[in-house]
């Protein structure tokens, strides 16, 4: 079978073409990878792709040269991410007049180019290699692993790494029965949130009666601060696509939906042009491989509404109706999109699939906990040295991730709290750090494990703020539907301004917990039960900050305007005369070589003195 | 007139007068238009029958819709956690004095719409600020209006602001 574009016509056929394309792929030795995910590609990446491809075009070399566009490494902060092949040598923040260099030495003299290396900030060790990197050392990559390998806008890249042999497999030897009871075996649990037994949620979506049967997959990953999703569906699109033909088979459906996030262009570019290929090579379309298998994807936009992500109100907007939730007292996969049965999985879920078919359940439960298999990614940002995606196994601690993958908090600042779970989640103190990341552990702490974003904070951040943040988000996202929700998180949030107004009232705490017990046992859909773990876990962590601003009118990490004064270092102060200048309302006075004073009657707390001071000798007090 | 006719029906005809595709008929609308004109909802009300509300309440439940023309060109602001973390809502303050305009507003010159979204997904670039589509890392209050000072000599603001990050 030649590697031209063909249309498979059996699941041996995948195999061949594989092979082929590999086969191919050997001669072609020398490969510079180029990563054009979101974070890379702001950092001007594309054109950086653009340069490699010209060189690699006009080389005079014997050796055919690639240039290849490919998917997130996950090393985001040390963006634009450049890999030579052979010898997998990652250089990091790569600009446009390092192409050249890397050519000439790299490419065609084998050679490597030390300054561009990764260098532990620590040891003042480089690294050569991805693996060498404590960032990557660490990590687990299933679902991450062909991210930053693959270019996704070629579907011929993920078969040639073994790409849709699970289907293959599955539409070859197994029956739908078969491929449900590995799913079991595997453990696997939906990494949207829920945490729900996938296999569970198959079998029931199979035995529900009532056609057609649609097989969703939420790609609306609202969590402000989490980017997993977005990188795979950027990054390797055809994995979900493989997980979800799979899917479709195992329930018995023939049309299914991705749901993206309005604000993810590129995901649903890369998508699209993989659903097409797909559709060319006869992967997706009428009696697939051959087979009986009839299946078909469309793509569809959010319209930028954060309760999407919730099951139903997704499927409301599938509907083309505002997102609103409903009661789930009949599940959705009884009677979901239009009424008929249907399966909602999240984008990891799906991408999960294709390496438990291939590898087995069995594997996969041997990774993990006892209660949380396989791997999870997370998003790893904040406050912290190395931030972005990792993927690691259940069960891991909090620590390893910040300290071993993140490299510890930056800036020499000492920790606060690592926030998990999205705006729905919670603030893990020091103190829980040797906590194993599980499903069961962090829903124990008062956070969970969310779709995975790890935010984490450092001794200047205000937990009280970041309460009133999250809190003020989900006010803004709730539709409104049900009053607890609705009015609840109103009455939450004009407390929590009243505290970082340092106009809190004693007892206001425990109107907090009144209005958050209410919410969590009246609200209408998880967002609205899960929307005070915010504000309860802070209070359960973080008392002392709530009472220092209520009691005392002070903010100890100094965020909240008025709850802290400014004032100037006598002895750090060179009197330059910069802040006198720059003050709007004329508070600071002083003369050449007299250390200046700030006039706590006139200071409006605008922080321009602050801000400006070259020799930091204003101090927040 | 005719243009509004002739616009919705070549979308609906494009979704096969699904009205399950509602939100992505809208969407093309928007883009084709910028915003959505009174008068082609209600064109497209009429050709779904459906009831003008319940386009409405699309629209204006969902963040993305405006009904209103927006400006030259798009700045969004992202206000997720990190960014907001690193500082967002201090950009945010600068940039509505500077220009006198609200997020979810448009300058008085139509020069650009100010949008403050949730998530971006890029907070490994915290704070971050996407101007028409092309993203900016590691902004500050300062940085931002000097991006969108920059706007009437568009060459200028091709250069990215990479070099911030790598500090």
């Amino acid at each position: 079978m030649n590697t031209a574009a063909a249309k498979f016509a059996a699941p041996a056929d995948i195999e061949a073409f594989s092979q082929a394309v590999r086969g191919k792929i050997r001669a072609d030795s020398k490969v510079v990878r180029v990563c054009i995910g979101t974070g890379c590609a702001a950092k001007g990446s594309r054109k950086i792709y653009e340069l490699f491809r010209q060189a690699a075009e006009q080389s005079m070399d014997d050796v055919k040269i690639e240039a290849k566009c490919v998917g997130c490494h996950g090393f985001c902060e040390r963006g634009p991410i450049v890999v030579v092949e052979p010898g997998e040598i990652l250089y990091q923040r790569v600009e446009e007049p390092d192409v050249a260099e890397i050519f000439r030495e790299t490419v065609l003299g084998g050679r490597v180019i030390e300054r561009l290396l990764y260098e532990d900030s620590a040891t003042g060790t480089r690294a050569s290699k991805a693996e060498e990197i404590p960032f990557y050392a660490v990590q687990k990559r299933i679902v991450l692993e062909n991210n930053g390998r693959i270019d996704p806008a070629r579907i011929t890249d993920y078969i040639a790494q073994g790409g849709y042999s699970a289907l293959a497999k599955v539409l070859s030897s197994m029956t739908p029965e078969d491929v449900i009871a590995e799913v079991e075996a595997s453990g696997l649990r939906g990494r949207g949130g829920g945490g729900f037994p996938t296999a569970r949620k198959w079998r029931s979506c199979r035995e529900a009666k009532g056609k057609p049967k649609y097989v969703v997959c939420n790609g609306d990953e609202g969590d402000p601060g989490a980017f997993m999703d977005r990188s795979i569906m950027e990054g390797n699109p055809h994995s979900v696509i493989e997980g979800m033909l799979i899917g479709a088979y195992a329930i018995g459906s023939e049309q299914g939906y991705i749901y993206v996030r309005n604000e993810y262009p590129l995901a649903v570019e890369h998508l699209g042009t993989a659903i097409s290929q797909a559709r060319e090579m006869g992967l997706l379309g009428k009696n697939i491989l051959g087979g009986t298998l009839s299946f078909d994807i469309e793509i569809n936009r959010g319209g930028g509404a954060f309760v999407c992500g919730e099951s139903t109100a997704l499927m409301a907007s599938l509907e083309g109706r505002a997102g609103v939730p409903r009661a789930k007292y009949i599940h959705t996969v009884e009677s979901g999109l239009r009424n008929k049965p249907t399966n909602l999985n999240n984008v990891e879920t799906w991408a999960n699939i294709p390496a438990i078919i291939n590898r087995g359940g069995r594997w996969f439960a041997d990774i993990g906990t006892k209660n949380s298999k396989g791997t999870k990614v997370f998003s790893l940002v904040g406050n912290v040295r190395n931030t972005g995606l990792v993927e690691v196994p259940m069960g891991i601690t909090l620590r390893r991730i910040i300290d071993e993958i993140g490299g510890g908090v930056r800036d020499g600042k000492r920790f606060k709290a690592v926030q998990t779970g999205g705006p729905s989640g919670g603030c893990i103190p020091a103190e829980h750090l040797d906590t194993r990341v599980d499903f069961d552990e962090l829903t124990k702490l008062g956070s969970m494990m969310g779709s995975g974003g790890m935010i984490v904070m450092d001794e200047d951040t205000c937990m009280v703020r970041v309460a009133k943040y999250f809190t003020e988000f989900l006010q803004k996202e709730s539709c409104g539907k049900c009053t607890p929700c609705r009015e609840g998180l109103a009455q939450m949030l004009h407390i929590l301004g009243r505290i970082t107004d340092g106009e809190g009232q004693v007892g206001d705490i425990v109107r907090l917990e009144e209005l958050a017990d209410l919410l969590e046992g009246t609200a209408l859909c998880a967002l609205g039960k899960t929307a005070a773990n915010p504000v309860l876990s802070t209070i359960r962590y973080f008392r002392d900050e709530y009472d220092a601003h209520i009691r005392d009118r002070h903010c100890p990490a100094k965020e909240c305007r008025g709850l802290f004064r400014y004032e100037i270092d006598e002895e750090a102060c060179k009197a330059c005369g910069i802040c006198l200048k720059a003050c709007p309302v004329d508070a600071i006075t002083g003369e050449k070589k007299v250390p200046h004073v700030i006039d706590q009657d006139k200071c409006t707390l605008c922080g321009t003195c602050w801000e400006k001071c070259p020799f930091t000798a204003v101090m927040k007090v | 007139m005719s243009e509004e006719i002739e616009l919705t029906g070549q979308i609906v005809k494009h979704y096969g007068s699904d009205k399950g595709m509602l939100i992505p008929m809208m969407q093309d609308l928007q883009a084709e238009c910028g915003y959505l004109p009174i008068g082609h909802l209600r064109c497209l009300a009429e050709r779904l029958d459906v009831p003008l509300s319940r386009l409405y309440s699309v629209a204006t439940f969902y963040s993305s819709f405006r009904l209103a023309p927006k400006g030259a060109h798009d700045v969004t602001l992202c206000m997720g956690t990190v960014c907001y973390l690193k500082g967002s809502p201090m950009i945010l303050e600068a940039i509505s004095r500077e220009f006198n305009v609200e997020a979810g507003g448009t300058t008085a010159d139509r020069l650009f719409s100010l949008q403050a979204v949730n998530c971006v997904g890029a907070c490994a670039l915290a704070p971050v600020m996407v101007v028409d589509g092309k993203y900016y890392d590691g902004v500050t209050p300062q940085s931002a209006i000097e991006i969108i000072q920059a706007f009437p000599c568009e060459e200028e603001t091709a250069e990215p602001s990479a070099k911030e990050g790598a500090k």
